[in-house]
Formats: C-alpha cells, sequence, structure tokens
C-alpha cells in the first residue's frame, strides 16, 4: 500500500569508458529489485470482430497475467431466425435455407434436410441419388476439413499450410459450380431427387482430383504433424476426456479425438455407408493435436469413399418417379397440360407431409447435424430444429480453454472448428 | 417399418414408472414416449444411468408449439444410447394456461446448459434448477418476447424504426452479462456512470 509503484528505467548512456564506447547501463528498476506488480485480473473482451474467433463469436475472457481464469462466450451476433423462418417455407424452400447455416458445407447440409422431410413423407429416393449424395457428404467433409485445417494453421502461424488448403478447397469448388451453378450456397438436393445430374465428364474430373489430393494430404503432414513448433502449440492443449465429451455432448472429431469411436455413418448408417469400406480414426488423448490428426484421417478416408462410390454410381433417374413430389421437367411443363397442373400445384400449395414428425442425424463435417421436422399435416413444417453441431461443441470451450494460456485459448476455439452461421442461426 | 418391433425401453418405462409414462407412440420409425413433467427429471435419470438403459448421450433438447393453440408446449429431448446405438425420443407436455416450468436436466448432462438457455430464450419455458439461465441467442435486454412462439410475428414484435432506436439508445453494459460486470466492479474498473446505470438494470430485478 501507500507508496506509488514506479518503474524508472535507466536509459540514459551516463557516459563513455576508457576505450571510447558508451557505457551500457543495464535496463533495470530503480531502487528495489522486485517491482510491486498489480496482482488484479483483468476482463478482456475478443471479438465479435476478430479474425481469431472464425467469424463473429465474442469471447469475455478473464485474465490472471496471461492465463485464463474464466471463458464467457457470447453468441447470436448472425442469429438470422432460420427456425422461425422454415415454418413460413415448403419444405424445398427450406433448403437454400441449409446453404446458410454451415455454410462451409452446405451440400451436406442439403442432403440432411432432403433426407429429414423424406422420411417425414415416406419417400424412397432412387439408387443413383443415394450415391450422389455420398459423393455430396463426402465432398463437403473434405471441403470443411481444409477449412478447418488452413485456418487453425494461420491461427498458430502457419502461412503455407492456409495457402494449399485454400487452393484444393478451389478446386472442390469448381466441381460443385459445374455440379450446382454455386460454389457456397449449392442447394444440391430436392425432397426425392437432386436439383441436377452431375454433367458429362464429372465424374473423371473428380477422379483427377482424389488422384492428386491425397499428395497435398502428404505436404501438409510434412509441414505440420512433426513440426516443433506445431507440437508445442497443440500437444496437452485443450484437453478434454472423453466422459466429459460425453457429457457435453460433443460429436463429430471433437468427441472422437478423446477417444469415443462413435460415427453416424457406422452407428445409425444411412445412405448405404455401412456397404463402404472406410475406417473411422479415433484420437487419444483430447487435446488440439488430436483433433488434428483425426480430421486429416478423415479427409483420406473421405478421398477413399469418394472412389468407392464413383466405382459404383450405377446408372438411372436421379429423382423418384412420383410427380406429387418432384417437379415435371420444364419442356414438359410448358407443353403437357398435365404436367403443368402437377407444376402449379407444386409451387403454389408445396408437398404437404403426413401428421408426424422425424429426426434425421448426419455426420456432419463438424458432428452430428440433425434436422427435426414436426408436420401438422400441411406443406409447411409446425417446426424445423436444427440440431447444430458446432453450437453444442462450443459449449465445452470455457471447460477446455480455463487454465490456458491466452494464446492456448486461440488454438483451442480454433480446433472446436465453429461455424458461426450454424451456431446462431 | 412402422411399429414393427415395440422399442424395448418403452416397456421398460411403462413397468417402471407405470402412470407417469402418459402415452408412447411411433412416428416415422422413431419411439416417442411422453412422460409427466413432474418426474421428468427422475425418469431421464433413471434412462441415463440404469444398466439396460443407459442413453449416456444427449442428442438435443427442444421445444415444438403447435399451430393449434389448444395443444400442450412440448419440450423434447433426443436421447442416444453410445454402447448399445438405440435412439429414443422423451417428452413432456406443458399446458399452455400453466406456467411453462419444467426441470431442468444440466446436472445429468452437461449439454442441457447450453440447449435449455435456447429453449428458454427461444419459447420461455423455464428451466428449475439451471445454473446459468440467461438468453443466449438474443441479447439479454431483448425485450420482443420469445420468437420461436407462434403468437409471435415472423418480423418481430416492435417495428423496424423501434428496433433501430433500442439499438442505437443501447448503453455499454448491456453487452455485458451481470456476472462480467461484477468482475469488473470488483477490479473497481466500472466508470462512475455506468454503476450509477447498474442500480436500475431491469436484469436486477429478473434474477
Amino acid at each position: 500500500m501507500g507508496e506509488k509503484r514506479t518503474l524508472e528505467l535507466a536509459l540514459a548512456t551516463p557516459g563513455v569508458d576508457a576505450s571510447g564506447r558508451p557505457v551500457r547501463v543495464p535496463l533495470g528498476v530503480a531502487g528495489d529489485a522486485e517491482p510491486e506488480l498489480s496482482t488484479e485480473n483483468m476482463l478482456i473482451n475478443i471479438g465479435p470482430q476478430h479474425p481469431a474467433t472464425h467469424g463473429v463469436l465474442r469471447l469475455v475472457v478473464e485474465l490472471d497475467g496471461e492465463v485464463v481464469v474464466r471463458v464467457i462466450p457470447h453468441l447470436g451476433y448472425l442469429h438470422s431466425g432460420f427456425e422461425k423462418l422454415g415454418e413460413y417455407r415448403h419444405y424445398n424452400q427450406i433448403i437454400p435455407l441449409t446453404d446458410r447455416t454451415d455454410y462451409l458445407s452446405a451440400p451436406a447440409n442439403n442432403v440432411c434436410l432432403a433426407m429429414a422431410a423424406e422420411k417425414l413423407m415416406g419417400v424412397r429416393i432412387t439408387p443413383r441419388c443415394t450415391v450422389l449424395r455420398v459423393i455430396a457428404c463426402e465432398l463437403s467433409r473434405v471441403m470443411s476439413h481444409l477449412v478447418w485445417a488452413g485456418t487453425t494453421a494461420i491461427d498458430l502461424g502457419a502461412f503455407t499450410v492456409f495457402l494449399w488448403t485454400w487452393q484444393e478447397r478451389e478446386k472442390i469448388y469448381d466441381l460443385l459450380e459445374e455440379w450446382s451453378g454455386a460454389r457456397l450456397t449449392t442447394s444440391l438436393t430436392r425432397v426425392g431427387g437432386m436439383m441436377a445430374d452431375v454433367p458429362d465428364g464429372w465424374t473423371g474430373r473428380l477422379r483427377t482430383f482424389l488422384a492428386k489430393f491425397p499428395g497435398v494430404l502428404d505436404e501438409v503432414d510434412t509441414m505440420l504433424t512433426r513440426n516443433g513448433i506445431w507440437l508445442g502449440r497443440t500437444q496437452d492443449v485443450g484437453f478434454i476426456s472423453a466422459a466429459d465429451a460425453i457429457s457435453y455432448g460433443l460429436s463429430g472429431p471433437m468427441l472422437r479425438a478423446s477417444g469415443v469411436a462413435h460415427d453416424l455413418r457406422k452407428d445409425r448408417p444411412y445412405l448405404d455407408y455401412e456397404t463402404y469400406d472406410f475406417e473411422v480414426p479415433v484420437g487419444e488423448h483430447g487435446d488440439v493435436y488430436d483433433r488434428y490428426l483425426v480430421r486429416m484421417e478423415e479427409m483420406r478416408q473421405a478421398t477413399r469413399i469418394l472412389e468407392q462410390a464413383l466405382d459404383r454410381l450405377p446408372d438411372g433417374p436421379i429423382n423418384v418417379d412420383d410427380p406429387h413430389v418432384i417437379l415435371p421437367a420444364k419442356h414438359r411443363a410448358m407443353s403437357d397440360m398435365e404436367a403443368m397442373i402437377y407444376h402449379f400445384k407444386q409451387i403454389m400449395e408445396g408437398v404437404p407431409a403426413p401428421v408426424g414428425e422425424a429426426y434425421v442425424g448426419i455426420e456432419n463435417p463438424k458432428g452430428e447435424l440433425g434436422y427435426y421436422f414436426v408436420s401438422d399435416g400441411s406443406a409447411k413444417p409446425v417446426r424445423w430444429r436444427i440440431r447444430p453441431p458446432s453450437f453444442i461443441n462450443l459449449a465445452a470451450l470455457p471447460l477446455m480453454a480455463e487454465g490456458h494460456l491466452l494464446s492456448d485459448l486461440i488454438a483451442i476455439n480454433a480446433s472446436v472448428d465453429i461455424v458461426m452461421g450454424e451456431i446462431d442461426r | 417399418m412402422n411399429g414393427a418391433t415395440p422399442h424395448p425401453s418403452a416397456a421398460s418405462l411403462q413397468s417402471q414408472f407405470g402412470s407417469a409414462i402418459r402415452r408412447t407412440l411411433v412416428s416415422c420409425g422413431d419411439t416417442i414416449v411422453v412422460v409427466a413433467r413432474e418426474r421428468s427429471h427422475e425418469i431421464l435419470r433413471w434412462l441415463q444411468e440404469t444398466p439396460g438403459e443407459t442413453y449416456d448421450y444427449l442428442v438435443d433438447v427442444t421445444a415444438v408449439e403447435y399451430r393449434d393453440r389448444e395443444r400442450p408446449l412440448e419440450v423434447v429431448y433426443q436421447l442416444w444410447s453410445l454402447s448399445r446405438r438405440v435412439f429414443l425420443r422423451v417428452k413432456i407436455e406443458l399446458p399452455k394456461d400453466q406456467p411453462l416450468e419444467v426441470d431442468s436436466v444440466a446436472d445429468l448432462w452437461r449439454a442441457a446448459d447450453w440447449l435449455e438457455r435456447e429453449v428458454f430464450d427461444m419459447f420461455g419455458v423455464t428451466f428449475r434448477g439451471h445454473p446459468d439461465l440467461r438468453r443466449i441467442l438474443m441479447w439479454e435486454t431483448y425485450a420482443e418476447g420469445y420468437p420461436l412462439r407462434k403468437d409471435f410475428p415472423l418480423r418481430g414484435r416492435f417495428s423496424r424504426a423501434e428496433q433501430v432506436r433500442q439499438a442505437l439508445a443501447i448503453e455499454p453494459e448491456s453487452n455485458y452479462s451481470l456476472e462480467e460486470l461484477s468482475i469488473a466492479r470488483a477490479q473497481g474498473a466500472l466508470p462512475a456512470d455506468m454503476r450509477e446505470r447498474l442500480e436500475k438494470d431491469p436484469r436486477r430485478r429478473v434474477r
């Protein structure tokens, strides 16, 4: 108490020594050797506009020196009321909304929405559509994990990886652009089928990509997996135990990195995933490094699934043969009376779903994405619930980050792989 | 697929809890168990802990309000057993003429913490015993009501002009929770005018 703390630095050069060089006075504190440093904690605000929060996440952090004492996340800066909007739309009209939730894996969201609506309506899709949807899901996984690897590496100061992964993601976006006309907001599916079949020669171009892509993963692997700085920044950082991961409801790579082998593609298979030959990587330490390894291996396994899907892709229609669900072809709607009436009814009245409710959860890149529809028999759902994997994964951030350094908080937050469009919805 | 084999947990719940299991139904192949609100916490704990049930993974907590105003609001728990790979949906009905209250399960699954906050935020359901029941997606001083309720208009209750006026009139302390403000106050970091306004903060009355 009492005396004011002062830090007087002797910066002046008192003179020259015998050989004519300026005398160096070491920087130090005048008076006591140990200054009386403040021990008060500090409250700082990170975001919502901060590149390391991956969107508009805002964290209020209580710091003791550089050690994080508490993390209090604030959400909702991107809240758009998608679930409310869905109640005012026909089932097919909801698909563009799903593009904008987890916008880094839009095709997989589209697939999940179509599956949920089909479960509600009892529609069975065609074999070609099933395989095309697997391709859409696995391309999403690769795309999303590439963004994750790039942004996480750049958060930790590795710029090169960011450029490499972005380049590969760009190639997938070119493929998606050919398929759907859009890069980010694909709206790839329709209830009962797909928006479009893949164009001629597309499967060949996907094969070309798949042939070269593992080489890029190898390069990223060379850059990071045994890199001393990367190991120091990620190993034993952001640990979460298997029991905690289950209690927090974590899913996807976050859960598997903690050693829980739960993957919906294996445990509750959909789209015939049980017939594909692939492995589910599982970590054992539950830290940032294991999450990195899990996601890297998932990209390799996705490549395997994509190759198998291309091998088995059957010919045939992509849409179910049901004029109540699927719009007639444009040329028929313009020339055929019956087709025009079906077109008119679907556009004006929508496709009614029977009374009931359906939940479909699929293994999205970020975890279990679930869509829950409740129908009262009309063409618009009573309730459309999104089970957002990154929202639930982010809830464990305070547990993982408290007690770590502030710079580790950035690494841990990056390792959760959040996308705010989905968290805030 | 529908009703081909009855869900094993439905029968064991019926024998264990009797009349507290209001209904069991099947929709699109999924089994739904509607349970009494008074015993919901006990039933969910039983489902989580009992060997042979072990619904250890809480997939989701949400709520449903129907367009038919007479129907009760429903709180929905989606459960998954990691070891047995079984899915179960548990529902609690909350009649509209009674307070929308239900016991929190945040002590059973930490996942319920944020999920229940979201249901509170969007539907106005109070979860008794929740450690930190605050709005999560909307800001804490949001005054227009509960957005996912059916009587809430799509564009909100206030006019756009009123929403803009309120946004411009916002004070800095509204961007922080009371807990954060108390940390700052303990550090003596709150400006005098902010301390004065905080004495009259409406959130203090809510607590």
